[in-house]
């Protein structure tokens, strides 16, 4: 016979499928008309109260968002440095200790798996924050290098305060070393005695900083932050406000904009960097990293695949998900992500389109648009223009120090 | 009675129901004969205690191609799919491996076994998913004769050349690696978890003669999964009221469409003359005539018993003889008096709602088919246990519950001599231990039991030793070698006399393709539109 162990918190797992972030029940507090989603495990907030008002918290006094969800693996050892430019496609030897780099990383094929950022809090210690899950991946590639690869997503959470009033609720938090901080660099400081480490980072586009803490200190941190910033009009967001400044950033998700090469299922759909508009990142003059030889054999290519593009279209109808025509009869591509932005006072949208090298397949673009008016699609033919991005270019996003208001 | 049909189906079975359907609705007169006084083959549902409905072999509907279900009108003819909730493995630590449909929760349960694993079961989920793709679309084609140069097996041909050239270099690596390799080979590259390995295992050793360990099992996993990564709601699940109700509601279509169906009617010879069918011959000595006959039987029964030797070459009998289609498995059905208690599971976990496992290692799996290698049923067997009644209110009254335990492995044989009565009992006493030593007081929960070794699926269903997919899925018995090269096309080398069953391109489970596809290969033969008949819907 045999014995069974104890029920305890195994129920759990069905009947509360998704974790909860230590700070589930601030945001939940702050619900009025809520709708919530699945991030990555966590049941997260899509609007808390007011999409716009929200929208507008970032950008023109200060939003909160719960970034626990993100994948956080913490990277330590000797050759912690080693194994990170082996894995990803920047020269990690060039990284400054206290520094955060936007970064990403391929499989053999020079295919994009996922972006992410990464922080180097010391010589040997890295975390590498990402929208996908990839310990498998990590603990494979790590195959070989004395490092230890620790999922940290479960212990670290983390909050995001964005918005031109962070730097001034930060300074009320009596954190010293703000005005000091310039962008992507980073600091481990305490508030209340409970240590965070501190980085000027985000997905806004905006003056903002990210925070990340031990699990334990969840609660006395976010209940005096958002004390401190009951004057700055600190507002508690989901993740459609968020979405809405990260378009105008011009900032792509992977298998939203882009199907990571994890994922995909149809070869075709598969990108490399180049494809992404992220060709920039990619350190070809290191020595080898993964996906390096393919990444070069590429180049030698004539390009035919779909890239990333940022656009404008005429008009105030939003296009998302529609499909884009050259000379209003070929198709050439598919929107990605799309708002009307109220910073540009524009529809503006994110797409994959395969344009080919030629600089006149870039014009005479047109986007097939259904509009929805009181049950009865009217459809449009809106004129396109590839335009560089980011949509919106703020100088608070990178003064320093940061305006006091 | 009427003696002259158009066409005479050997067997009602699903898949020879299907076949009479879709020529019956393309205008032949059709004759199904059965020799059991009930209908459905493999998928049927009686009633052997009273109030409580069986599904005595088949008993979960994962592969019925939804195509044809529309094309036959058979949910119109009262069939209903529902989903299944989760899935459990119970593990000798008394614990649970559980799997939910919720995803959230599935990775959840995985993560409490390993975080790595959790993840690595995406990575898993979409190579499968791509193999899939592959060879899907397959399974409603009849599989080109590769030594032919007729038009259509060129096309054919050029249709899975190119649906190869589709994949890229290392997919194609893949593709082969995944046709002839180990299940417990496959899973080693994605799993570090016993417990998480062996739950995925078994739909690689379920009704084939191979352990986890034999070369060629990832593929039969795939076969299983192949209903499962459909994409049309409903296509995986129960068959409300057992899965008789497939056969019931093909039945009914079959009659609505003018067909006639004998049951207790056994065929003892395909009747030949002239190198041609004229017609069958029953055990009663009553004869039908028609020019065409199709037979639902496996390959061996069909020309090794049905069919005088003296029609056939030397060489097809031969390759007939070595079609492998050895008995792996039986089944013990139970009614019970109440619910069986699980103490470690909560009464409202949904993984009690599906397959229930009680092999917690690739390990165990494995040493169960040294036993069946050694002539006798496993000590430790592996069961895939279902109470479709915590599902289905229309097979036993409340409270009351119908348990099904198909069970691995099972031999043709005993030690080389033929089952006797003490050992079919002594099987069903390993497979009650087994589960009482999970659940105390199972044993006084039973009202009856109805234990099937490979013997009685021979004899009571007409499977050739009891071997559930009527041949095995094995790549040297897929595609066009299955179940004889040359032979893939539900053809036989005696005019007029064709083939429907699992023995058939694409094989087994409850999938309906073998015969429609024969009755494609048919209605050509009569020159006849298959208009009726639906192509595949688009994979994904």
């Amino acid at each position: 016979m045999i014995q069974s162990k104890e029920k305890k918190d195994r129920d759990t797992t069905f009947t509360k499928p998704l974790f909860r972030s230590p700070f589930y029940d601030f945001f939940a507090a702050q619900e009025t008309e809520g709708q919530w989603y699945n991030w990555n495990g966590y049941k997260s907030p899509t609007i808390l109260s007011d999409e716009e008002l929200e929208y507008f918290s970032i950008r023109s006094t200060c939003s909160v968002f719960d970034i626990t969800p993100l994948n956080k693996y913490r990277i330590v050892g000797p050759q912690a440095e080693d194994f990170l430019n082996k894995l990803t496609v920047r020269d990690v030897t060039k990284q400054n200790v206290a520094t955060v780099k936007y970064t990403l990383w391929c499989d053999q094929e020079g295919f994009v798996i996922d972006d992410g950022t990464l922080f180097r809090i010391s010589d040997n210690d890295f975390r590498l924050c990402s929208q996908e899950k990839h310990l498998p991946w990590l603990i494979d590639a790590s195959h070989g290098f004395d490092v230890e690869i620790i999922d940290e997503t479960k212990h670290i959470c983390g909050i995001s305060l964005q918005g031109p009033t962070a730097a001034s609720i930060l300074r009320l938090l009596g954190v010293n070393g703000i005005d000091n901080l310039k962008p992507f660099h980073l600091f481990q400081t305490k508030i209340s005695n409970a240590p965070i480490m501190i980085s000027r980072t985000g997905f806004t586009g905006d003056l903002g900083y990210e925070i990340f803490m031990k699990n334990n200190v969840a609660n006395k941190i976010i209940e005096r932050v958002w004390k401190a910033g009951s004057n700055h009009g600190l507002t508690a967001i989901g993740y459609n406000a968020l979405n809405m400044a990260r378009i105008e950033a011009g900032f792509i998700v992977a298998n939203i904009d882009f199907i990571s090469s994890d994922h995909a299922i149809r070869p075709n759909r598969c990108r490399r960097p180049d494809d992404l508009g992220l060709g920039w990142l990619v350190d070809l003059n290191k020595g080898f990293f993964n996906g390096k030889k393919a990444i070069l054999n590429s180049k030698l290519e004539d390009s035919s695949a779909f890239k990333i593009y940022a656009l404008e279209i005429d008009g105030k109808e939003p296009v998302e998900g529609s499909i884009i025509y050259y000379n209003k009869k070929d198709e050439v591509g598919t929107v990605t992500s799309a708002i009307w932005s109220p910073m540009t006072k524009k529809s503006i949208a994110l797409a994959q389109l395969k344009l080919g090298s030629s600089k006149s397949n870039m014009e005479n673009l047109w986007v097939e648009i259904y509009s929805l008016k009181e049950l009865q699609y009217y459809k449009l033919m809106k004129k396109v223009s590839i335009v560089k991005p980011p949509f919106i270019n703020l100088a608070r996003r990178s003064a320093c120090p940061p305006a006091n208001y | 009675m009427e003696k002259n049909f158009d066409v005479i189906v050997i067997g009602s079975g699903h898949n020879g129901l299907v076949n009479a359907c879709y020529l019956q609705k393309a205008g032949l007169n059709v004759l199904v004969l059965e020799k059991n006084d009930w209908i459905g083959g493999a998928a049927v549902s009686r009633e052997l205690h009273p109030g409580i409905l069986y599904s005595n072999c088949s008993y979960v509907c994962s592969l019925f191609r939804p195509e044809i279900m529309r094309d036959l009108e058979l949910p119109k003819h009262g069939l209903q799919i529902v989903a299944i909730e989760g899935g459990t493995v119970f593990t000798r630590d008394g614990d649970y491996l559980a799997s939910y449909r919720n995803y959230q929760a599935k990775k959840r349960e995985l993560e409490r076994f390993s975080v790595k694993d959790s993840e690595s079961y995406s990575r898993y989920s979409r190579d499968i998913l791509k193999q899939c793709r592959f060879i899907q679309p397959l399974l409603m084609r009849t599989a080109p004769d590769p030594a032919s140069f007729k038009f259509r097996d060129l096309s054919e041909m050029l249709y899975l050349l190119r649906k190869v050239n589709d994949l890229t270099a290392s997919e194609l690596a893949d593709t082969i690696r995944f046709w002839t390799m180990s299940i417990s080979d496959f899973l080693d590259e994605y799993f570090e978890n016993e417990v998480i390995k062996a739950s995925l295992a078994v739909s690689g050793i379920i009704g084939t003669a191979l352990g986890p360990m034999s070369p060629g099992t990832a593929y039969v996993l795939l076969h299983h999964y192949m209903g499962e990564v459909d994409g049309s709601i409903g296509a995986w699940g129960y068959a409300r009221g057992g899965m008789g109700a497939i056969s019931k509601a093909l039945t009914s279509s079959f009659r609505a469409m003018g067909g006639t169906l004998l049951n207790n009617s056994e065929v003892e010879k395909v009747d030949i003359r002239g190198a041609r069918v004229r017609g069958v011959i029953l055990k009663n000595g009553d004869e039908y005539l028609a020019r065409n006959v199709v037979s639902n039987a496996d390959v061996k029964r069909t020309f090794l018993k049905l069919t005088d030797p003296e029609h056939l070459p030397p060489n097809f009998i031969k390759k007939v003889n070595n079609f492998k289609i050895r008995g792996s498995s039986g089944k013990v059905n139970i009614a019970l008096d109440s619910m069986p208690k699980f103490p470690g599971v909560s009464d409202n976990n949904p993984c009690l709602k599906g397959d229930i496992h009680f092999t917690d290692s690739i390990e165990r799996m494995e040493r169960a088919y040294d036993d069946w290698k050694m002539g006798t049923w496993s000590r430790d067997p592996f069961l895939d246990m279902m109470i479709p009644t915590l599902t289905d209110p229309t097979m036993a009254p409340p409270g009351k519950h119908f348990m099904s335990c198909f069970v691995q492995y099972c031999p043709p044989k005993v030690g080389g001599k033929n089952w006797t009565k003490e050992n079919k009992d002594a099987f069903g006493e390993t497979v009650i231990q087994q589960i009482a030593d999970y659940s105390p007081g199972f044993k006084d929960k039973i009202l009856h039991m109805e234990v099937r070794t490979p013997k009685e699926l021979e004899e009571e269903v007409g499977l050739t030793e009891g071997n559930i997919f009527q041949g095995e899925l094995t790549f040297d018995q897929l595609l066009f070698n299955r179940p004889i090269p040359g032979y893939a096309q539900y053809r036989s080398p005696i005019k007029g006399l064709y083939m429907c069953g699992s023995s058939t391109h694409p094989g087994g489970g409850v999938m309906g393709a073998p015969g429609r596809n024969a009755a494609v290969e048919i209605l050509k033969d009569l020159n006849l539109p298959d208009s009726d008949i639906r192509d595949a819907y688009e994979v994904l």
